[in-house]
């Protein structure tokens, strides 16, 4: 695996809760980071963010004032800010399909879904560093490209929204009800 | 902190949109030289487990906490706030109880943020299944110790699952579409 040299990485850190910003700070310092600057809410992001211009930032999903979601999209806005490309790994307890799509629209760079483990974090921050992927603007986006890689069996139309559907075979709640 | 190379961003212009190449300013962060013994994965872990004693109280402040929400859900009904103060507790034990080393109580914490995020009328919530949730996490975390712990909530949350799903079918039944996405 490719190393990098924390040290030389400033983070930011938004979580509501405390003890999992703990958590997060003790795996960075661990790593080798020595900047890590914490905040509570989604508005204290945004002034972290604009404030110490970090090089890497984590955020929750859900928290008070305006949550994850709310911070990247005022991130990603072109002009606005300092660095409106700046890697943004969302960590949450959300794990959901459609809370990954959403965090993808919104230009979060990679989703992290809890529990959160030593290996899953620096996997996600070695991704960031080592293979950075270029921004994509249209009309209703700006963020990473959300194209991983080409898919060559596609045969279909180009297109810039979406990808290759993923098929969750699970039973709807509608289709219990119609059981019972 | 890194300070910008001389590189310029890159803008490819196409119909609908436009492809960018940003300034790689991370790529200074890339180790050039890998010290023997340097294995920065295995000190986050240990600093993790040097830290782990503390889990156990921060799992038990955490359903103090889900708990005082309760007890604010049973004074004032389910309003914003009460439901936003109820929805974080949970959801952070949903997402933390693993971490903390009580993956068990996940699952109830669960259950109770699906009822809460699928109610149509979060107010029509009864405040008994809301109790049955947050007993049920309280529970799983005191008894952790117990050899049969993983029997116990297993079968606790599978019988919130089935009420939960009961409630909330009976609540969205006007909603089919919202009920075949709900899973």
């Amino acid at each position: 695996m490719s190393r990098i040299d924390f040290n030389r990485l400033r983070f930011v850190v938004v979580d509501d809760n405390a003890h999992m910003r703990r958590i997060v700070r003790t795996l960075l310092h661990g790593f080798g980071a020595r900047e890590v600057i914490e905040a509570e809410d989604g508005a204290a992001g945004l002034e972290a963010f604009t404030n110490h211009l970090p090089d890497i930032v984590i955020t929750d999903w859900a928290m008070p004032i305006f949550d994850g979601l709310e911070l990247t999209q005022m991130i990603r806005q072109p002009g606005a800010n300092a660095n409106p490309f700046v890697p943004i790994i969302m960590l949450t307890g959300h794990s959901e399909k459609r809370r990954v799509t959403a965090a993808r629209d919104a230009g979060v760079t990679e989703f992290l879904a809890k529990p959160l483990s030593a290996q899953a974090l620096y996997e996600r921050i070695i991704n960031v560093v080592i293979n950075p992927r270029p921004f994509i603007r249209t009309k209703t986006y700006f963020g990473p490209d959300r194209r991983r890689g080409a898919n060559t069996g596609y045969s279909g139309p180009e297109r810039r929204r979406g990808g290759q559907a993923d098929v969750i075979q699970q039973r709807s709640l509608f289709i219990k009800a119609q059981a019972e | 902190m890194i300070s910008g190379s001389s590189n310029r961003i890159q803008v490819d212009v196409f119909a609908d949109h436009e492809v960018i190449i940003p300034v790689n300013k991370l790529k200074n962060a890339v180790a050039k030289v890998t010290l023997a013994g340097d294995d920065p994965l295995a000190k986050a872990e240990a600093a993790l487990a040097q830290l782990s004693g503390e889990f156990a109280s921060w799992m038990s402040a955490e359903c103090d906490r889900l708990d005082a929400a309760r007890h604010k859900v049973r004074d004032a009904g389910l309003n914003t706030s009460t439901f936003n103060e109820l929805f974080h507790a949970a959801h952070d034990i949903k997402g933390d109880a693993a971490t903390f080393g009580f993956a068990l109580a996940a699952g109830a914490a669960e259950s109770l943020c699906r009822v809460l995020e699928h109610s149509p009328v979060p107010a029509r919530i009864p405040m008994a299944l809301v109790d049955q949730h947050v007993d049920a996490v309280r529970a799983i975390v005191r008894e952790y110790a117990r050899p049969d712990i993983n029997d116990i909530a297993t079968a606790l949350v599978r019988r919130l699952r089935h009420v939960s799903d009961e409630f909330l079918i009976h609540e969205n039944r006007h909603r089919p579409d919202y009920l075949q996405d709900l899973v």
